[in-house]
Order: C-alpha cells, then structure tokens, then sequence
C-alpha cells in the first residue's frame, strides 16, 4: 500500500516522460487532466511488456501465452476490486470506458424496469455522457428525465433533489465530481435518501475516481462507472461497477465470444458475471495497464495526491484570484482541483489559443456540460484542470499567460 | 515569442469584436440562418434582406470569440448591397484565404477581410471565422436548418 515516502513533486514528475515535451518551444504546462490524464512510465511499460513478452487471448486457450494473459487480466481486474473496495470480481465489468459503463445500465436496466411515466433524476452538473443515454432510454421506454438544480456555486440543491424523489422515481444517475466546475456531490447522502425510497442510483465517478478515496460499499453505490484514461491509465478501457444481485437481474448487452455459457441455434444461455457484459475480446493490455496506474497510484498514497492538489487548488484560487477581470465559475465548498474561469471581455476560445502559444493547455469550451453553461448563461469557460504532477510554479505560468491574454485585448 | 498571435489578433480584428457593426437581430428581414459550433457552443444567426438578387441588408447576433464576432461583423459590412452571386463568391474567396497554405496573390476584393488570414496558422480556430458565413450561405439558400461548422 502507500509508502512512507513524502510526495517529491519534482521525482514524481520524472515518472510521467511527456512533461518534458515543449511546445512552441516552451515547457508544456498540461492543465487538462479532467480531460485525459498524462501516462507514467508504469503504465507505459505495462502496455509494452503486455506486448513484449505475455500477450495472447484471454480466457479460451489452453496454452501458455494465454494463461499467462489471462491471470495478467484477472489480476488488474482484482486489484480494481481492491481499489474501490467492490465485493467481488464479478461486479468488476470491463467496458471501453464511463461512457460505455452508463450506456450498459441505461440499456441493460433501463429496458428491463422503466414504464411510461417513470423518472429518471438527473442533475444540472452531468456530464452529456451521463445525459443522452438516459434520454435515449426514455425515448423507447416512455420514461421522463427530472433534473436536479445548482446553486449559485455549482452545489447540488439538495433540497430539490428531495423534493424530486417521489414514488414515480425509477433511477437516479449523478455524477460524484462535476467535470466542468469541480463540486463534489454529498453521494453518500444522495444514495442514503434514494434507497430509502427504495430506489437504485448509478454514480459518474469519472472526476471522482482520480482525486478522492472511493469505496462503492461504504456508499452503498448501485452503479458506479468510470474511464482509464483519466486515471493516467489507457484510454479504451473503463470499469462498471453493479452489484452482484443488480448485474445478474439483467439481461447483456452486446452478444458475442466470451458472454455465452452454452449456444444452440434453438437457445443460448450466457455466461457468469463479469463476462456476461464482456462480449468480445477485450482491451487485454489496457486492462492490465489500468491495473498498473492504480499500483502506481498505491504506491504514490492516495492521500499524499489529494494533499498535492488541494494545495495547488487553494493556490490557484488566490493567485488566479487576484486578476480584476477574473471570475470563478463553480466554487462549491467541496471541489476537486479544478479552475473553471472566464475574463470579463475575453472569450474563452480566445484565452485558450493565446495560453496554448505560452505552453499552457487548458481547456475551453463547455466541456460537454452544456446545461450547466446554461445555469450560468455563459456559452463557455476556460477550465484549468489539476493533475498529481501540476506544480506552484506552472500556476504561476499560467497566470503570468493570462497577463499576456490582458495584454493582447488590452483588457 | 508568440509569432501569430499578432497576426491573429490584429488591432482591426480586436476593434471588430469590441464594437461589431450590424449587431443584434433587425426589425425586419426576410431571410435568416443560425449557425453552430457544437465544438465550443457558440451560435451566430444572420438576418438578410434580399430584394430581387440584391441583399440590401445584413445584420447578425452572435455569441462567440474575438474572430468569430469580427467575422461576423465585417461580413454584414462587406455584403451589404452586393448580389446574391457576388456574396457566394466573396465566401469561396474568404474560405480560400483562412485555409490554404499558400500565401497566394492579394485579393483586393477582401479589403478588410485579409486582416483574418492569421488564422490560417491555427486550424483549431478557422471553424470560428468561418461560421457566420456558412450561416450567410445556408440564409440565402433558403435553408431551414441551422448549420454547423461539424
């Protein structure tokens, strides 16, 4: 588990080779990780030695190779059991990533139990991918969307969301970090007062799952999907998480190799968990690389990270602070590191070019969350994301690049 | 250095933006197109009135960056009283110098519309100058559905 090591920034830093790239001949400042997560070495060479020296297909073969593939596979899928502290393997489902992961349920689910008149609650801070695929499922099923509202600061009002909860409530499905502002929802809360409607709830951990500690029992979660790629693992490969008794309810997904148990042209009857809803060959290597960035992870100490970048967050506050025409867009009590901003009179796309030629990548746009864009009657935000190797001094980069976007538009 | 930022954000490109000409929808039109940019969310709607093959008027409302407003707003300037050909053209010709590569001949005819070929150095951004003039096109076409820069 984690070292007693302290965090060593600058040594954690050597262990991700692409932040010594420049751009326009200057250092890259990589402030996207809510986007995608830079990759260390670890997760690299996983890929490579995958490749290298014990590559086959899982799970069928009776040979060497494909032994030695599988246990690679089935060990990555343990340690992302350990990792968020699922009960068993079996409720760990490999899938091409979150998107995939709410797909499944919304299909899976959603076709089995929702009717006519049925809701499914949302809230203003999801994710598009934690939007459409329920819209889709209404769509066939009759079912209709309600929609949780924001405060001010980009909080959940909680209030809302109980007085949405109803006998007609079928599903909620929240996200846990909102990608575009940051807050962190009360999940543990918001599952308590759904299942004491006896309702199920599927959490967006996509933005979670890289900053703070998850454990899906002491949640209580039903659901919970996330990516590979933003937690510096592979991208093509995610996780689901269901409950054992929820998964089995359900009927699979995609039909294929790998799902079945038994196949006549007459009747088919499917295989066991986790491969029911794993039809096909997998992403092998990007499973057992997704379980080389949490070894990494581990062995960094989760709490030493979430120390790192709740100090660059509070930095970041004053110091982006401090500019006049700066103004926050999301600033719940409780956030991940994420500084979602615009400038008074610079548009975002225009900010965002201009800190790209200063080495600087941010993200601009509305960050596929365009109702909370809405919330706030803005088209777009300059969103500055915190990653574990950010550093004090690429804030102040950032902040320096901004003087230059205030020198360019004479603001 | 940061070689083309200042091509890209010439001082006419930044008085464009800061004050556009012809903002905000007329009380009359008679043709009108939105556009979208579904990568950044911002939106344009053009207001035309077109008379015979002549368009006597042009206005637009945006939301939108630097280029795409100053764009925008040259663009009603510039086909205001021009003919409907005419104005398709000045679009190919518009198209033509935010993308290509080569520097090309000056085309006297752009006038004020040569201060955006910076954007030719920044791919991400010429879908931002060219938006309200897909929206122009579609207007005059008569099409109902908004456009998008996808």
């Amino acid at each position: 588990m984690a070292s007693s090591a302290p965090f060593d920034i600058m040594r954690v830093r050597q262990d991700f080779p692409i932040l010594s790239q420049r751009v326009y001949d200057k250092p890259l400042v990589y402030f996207d990780s809510a986007a995608s997560a830079q990759k260390p070495r670890a997760v690299i060479d996983a890929i490579k030695h995958t490749y290298e020296t014990e590559y086959a297909n899982v799970h069928r073969g009776v040979h060497y190779m494909s032994q030695k593939t599988t246990d690679a596979m089935e060990g990555a899928r343990e340690k992302i059991r350990s990792f968020i502290n699922a009960v068993s393997e079996r409720e760990i489902i490999f899938v091409r990533g979150a998107t995939e992961g709410i797909n499944l349920v919304a299909d899976c689910w959603g076709r089995q139990n929702l009717k006519p008149g049925d809701e499914i609650i949302l809230s203003q801070l999801e994710h598009h991918s934690n939007i459409v695929p329920w819209q889709l499922i209404a769509e066939r099923t009759g079912a209709v969307i309600k929609v949780v509202p924001v405060n001010d600061a980009g909080e959940l009002e909680m209030d809302g969301y109980e007085a949405l909860l109803g006998d007609r409530t079928a599903m909620v499905a929240l996200t846990h970090v909102s990608n575009a502002l940051g807050t962190i929802t009360p999940m543990a809360e918001i599952i308590r007062l759904a299942h004491a409607q006896g309702v199920p709830v599927l959490v967006d951990g996509c933005q979670a799952i890289p900053h703070i500690p998850v454990d899906v029992q002491a949640l209580d979660a039903d659901f919970y999907v996330f990516s590979g790629h933003k937690l510096y693992g592979p991208s093509g490969i995610g996780v689901l998480y269901g409950k054992e008794t929820l998964l089995n309810a359900m009927p699979p997904y995609q039909g294929g190799g790998e799902m079945i148990d038994l196949v006549t042209f007459e009747k088919t009857t499917y295989a066991d968990l986790p491969f029911k809803f794993e039809a096909g060959t997998p992403h092998i290597a990007g499973a057992i690389a997704l379980g080389a960035a949490i070894d990494y992870l581990t062995g960094l100490g989760l709490e030493k990270i979430a120390a790192h970048e709740d100090d660059l967050l509070a930095y970041g506050t004053e110091q982006l602070g401090k500019i006049n025409s700066l103004r926050f867009v999301g600033t719940a009590a409780e956030k991940t590191a994420i500084l979602s901003f615009v400038l008074d009179d610079v548009h975002p796309h225009d900010i965002g070019t201009i800190l790209d030629r200063e080495g600087v990548a941010v993200r601009t746009g509305h960050h596929c969350a365009q109702p909370i864009m809405e919330r706030y009657d803005i088209a777009a935000t300059v969103r500055a994301s915190i990653g574990l190797y950010n550093t004090r001094d690429e804030i102040d980069v950032l902040v320096k690049a901004l003087g230059r976007v205030q020198e360019i538009f004479g603001s | 250095m940061s070689s083309g930022l200042t091509d890209l954000y010439q001082e006419v490109i930044l008085d464009h933006s800061r004050n556009p000409k012809n903002f905000g929808a007329p009380e009359e039109s008679n043709r009108q197109a939105r556009g979208n940019n579904p990568l950044c969310g911002d939106r344009v709607s053009v207001y035309l009135t077109v008379e015979g093959d002549h368009i006597n008027d042009a206005h637009f409302d945006a939301r939108g960056c630097a280029i795409s407003i100053a764009s925008a707003s040259m663009m009603t300037e510039m086909i205001k009283g021009k003919t409907v050909a005419q104005a398709k053209s000045l679009f190919d010709r518009f198209h033509a110098l935010v993308t290509s590569d080569a520097e090309g001949e000056a085309d006297e005819d752009l006038a004020e519309l040569a201060s955006l070929s910076g954007v030719r150095a920044f791919p991400t951004r010429i879908k931002c100058a060219t938006l309200a003039w897909h929206a122009m096109s579609a207007a005059l076409d008569g099409a109902d559905e908004d456009v998008k820069t996808e």
